[in-house]
């Protein structure tokens, strides 16, 4: 609670900022209008202007929150929450894609580092790749997935979770690989002494002192992902999701959609990477690791 | 069938190799020897599976296409290249980098800024910032400058977070010998907290490079001139035409790598006495 005061003017500082410049850039444009009309703005009448308008180039806040309410609270209030112009179907989409890659990702990059840790060929031949694809911008070969699983009659969540999943096995995997190398030789020793089989070590010391480098790497799966899922609606066409929105948003020149698209992934974002940190507390708390 | 026994052989001879390597004691040559030779492995039951199956070229080209593609397209790929990964994303990182590495040396003479600006900044490094992207071409238009927009805005807060942390990486008794020397801020800044902070940063530097290129592709996929990488893949998928998206792949990965190293070797120049770098001849 000591950082509250800090961060609060920092968010500030953010939002006054944000509003300084909608006035900037939005300004041109009250300005060509009045020009038309034959008037002269007022600086306030010029303020008000810029903060109001209908496809202004940067929205301010209050207008975006405008949108999200109305795209969300209002629209559940009216018994609506889930119908196609609710920005709670589109998370609901974007979120299914996150989700469902996030986990295959998870379960792929466990059981690659289980075999990276106990395979010296694997270690030494697929390693390497592995650190190398991290420098790769994987990125941009989304929409190639997306086209060729269409192709072979694979579409819908699938290929937008493969490439979720592309995305979020590559932290996973090297975080996890560091923690199950975490346990000190003399550790790994002691468990000799025990007669342990390699089982035992394995599910009584390594896995559990992977736990803190698993919980770290799946925050950073996890915000990969929902990326991932983002960046894979944009071929589809725009169907629905949050990617699609911004598509959309952006084709039709609809800022304060897209701002609000924006927002909406990024309170997903913080959602998801919080109930993550929230179950790491526990977990490592219950372990005693915390 | 001949194909497929063939890729099975390459299989299972690659594996031998690289076992038989692998228990040999770690030399330079067997670490960079056995993933080469996985790579080749995986090249070549690639090339097999696909004559094998007869796959078609629609939905997975062989390897020897995509190079013929990459040799026949040369001038493209390096019209994409200079487009996307020189104007749009170095131009992009050398100015997001240099603001967040300045921001950072200013927060850092306000420890209240400090405080608030890192959890807001973890915060933001979480982000899907990409969606950014849409809202920049909109702003700078289609050519490279919206790009570099996009990649300013992906590589400001990781560098920024990582420098703020970096300076202070010394501890009290660094600063208090700093002191002693009666070296003033400015001193203690250029002979020992940025040094010190130097790993931090190119760590932050490490990471912006992929961000970087990303987000110049990505960008692309929102609006651009009619070359970049972005933009090629994205409509060569349109026409069906794979062997030029791997080819551009390719050329992605190259430049991806390339830019990765040539910060990794930087990195090893500057912070030679780190202990991460030391002992790794």
């Amino acid at each position: 609670m000591r950082n509250l005061l800090p961060v609060l003017t920092i968010v500030a500082t953010l939002l006054a900022l944000w509003y300084a410049a909608a006035v900037a850039l939005n300004a041109q444009w009250a300005r060509d209008q009045a020009a038309r009309a034959g008037e002269t703005l007022t600086i306030p009448a010029l303020i008000n202007d810029t903060w109001s308008q209908d496809k202004p180039k940067l929205p301010a806040p209050h207008q975006v929150a405008v949108e999200i309410w109305q795209t969300t609270g209002a629209m559940v209030l009216e018994g609506r929450g889930f119908s196609k112009r609710s920005l709670f179907y589109h998370s609901w989409i974007t979120f299914s894609a996150t989700a469902l890659g996030f986990v295959l990702g998870t379960a792929l990059g466990i059981a690659l580092a289980i075999g990276i840790v106990y395979n010296r060929t694997m270690d030494m031949s697929v390693m390497p790749w592995v650190i190398a694809s991290q420098t790769i911008p994987i990125l941009a070969i989304a929409p190639m997935i997306i086209v060729v699983l269409n192709a072979v009659g694979i579409s819908g969540l699938l290929p937008k979770a493969m490439i979720s999943m592309y995305l979020s096995f590559f932290p996973v995997v090297v975080g996890m690989v560091k923690g199950l190398r975490s346990p000190t030789p003399m550790q790994l020793d002691q468990m000799r002494t025990w007669n342990a089989s390699a089982n035992q070590t394995f599910w009584r010391l390594r896995l559990p002192s992977s736990m803190p480098y698993l919980f770290t790497s799946l925050k950073v799966g996890m915000a990969a992902s929902l990326v991932g899922a983002i960046v894979g609606e944009l071929p589809t066409g725009a169907v629905a999701g949050l990617g699609a929105r911004l598509l959309a948003g952006s084709y039709y020149g609809q800022t304060i959609q897209i701002w609000s698209a924006l927002i909406m992934a990024a309170t997903l974002a913080a959602a998801l990477v919080g109930l993550i940190g929230l179950i790491q507390r526990i977990t490592l708390k219950r372990m005693g690791m915390a | 069938m001949g194909w497929l026994a063939l890729g099975l052989v390459a299989w299972a001879l690659g594996w031998w190799i690289n076992s038989r390597l692998s228990h040999q004691p770690r030399t330079r040559a067997t670490r960079l020897l056995v993933p080469v030779i996985f790579g080749l492995t995986v090249v070549v039951i690639w090339e097999c599976l696909v004559r094998g199956l007869s796959i078609s070229p629609v939905l997975l080209p062989a390897p020897t296409a995509i190079a013929a593609t990459f040799a026949k397209s040369t001038h493209i790929l390096w019209a994409d290249f200079v487009q996307t990964a020189l104007k749009g994303a170095l131009t992009g990182y050398i100015m997001g980098c240099g603001a967040a590495f300045l921001t950072a040396i200013a927060i850092d003479r306000f420890p209240f800024l400090q405080r608030g600006l890192l959890p807001v900044g973890n915060f933001v490094a979480a982000l899907p910032i990409i969606g950014m992207a849409p809202i920049l071409v909109m702003w700078f238009g289609f050519d490279w400058q919206s790009k570099a927009a996009v990649v300013v805005v992906m590589v400001f807060f990781p560098m920024l977070v990582n420098t703020v942390q970096g300076l202070t990486d010394t501890d009290a008794m660094q600063r208090d010998l700093m002191r002693t020397y009666a070296a003033g801020y400015w001193q203690t800044l250029f002979k020992l907290r940025l040094p010190a902070a130097m790993p931090f940063i190119f760590n932050g530097l490490k990471i912006a490079t992929t961000l970087a290129l990303i987000g110049a592709i990505v960008a692309e996929f929102f609006g651009s001139p009619i070359k970049g990488m972005g933009f090629r893949i994205s409509t060569s998928v349109g026409q069906l035409a794979l062997d030029l998206v791997w080819a551009e792949i390719v050329v992605a990965a190259i430049a991806g790598s390339g830019f990765y190293g040539a910060v990794a070797l930087l990195e090893k120049a500057v912070t030679f006495w780190h202990p991460s770098q030391r002992g790794r001849a």
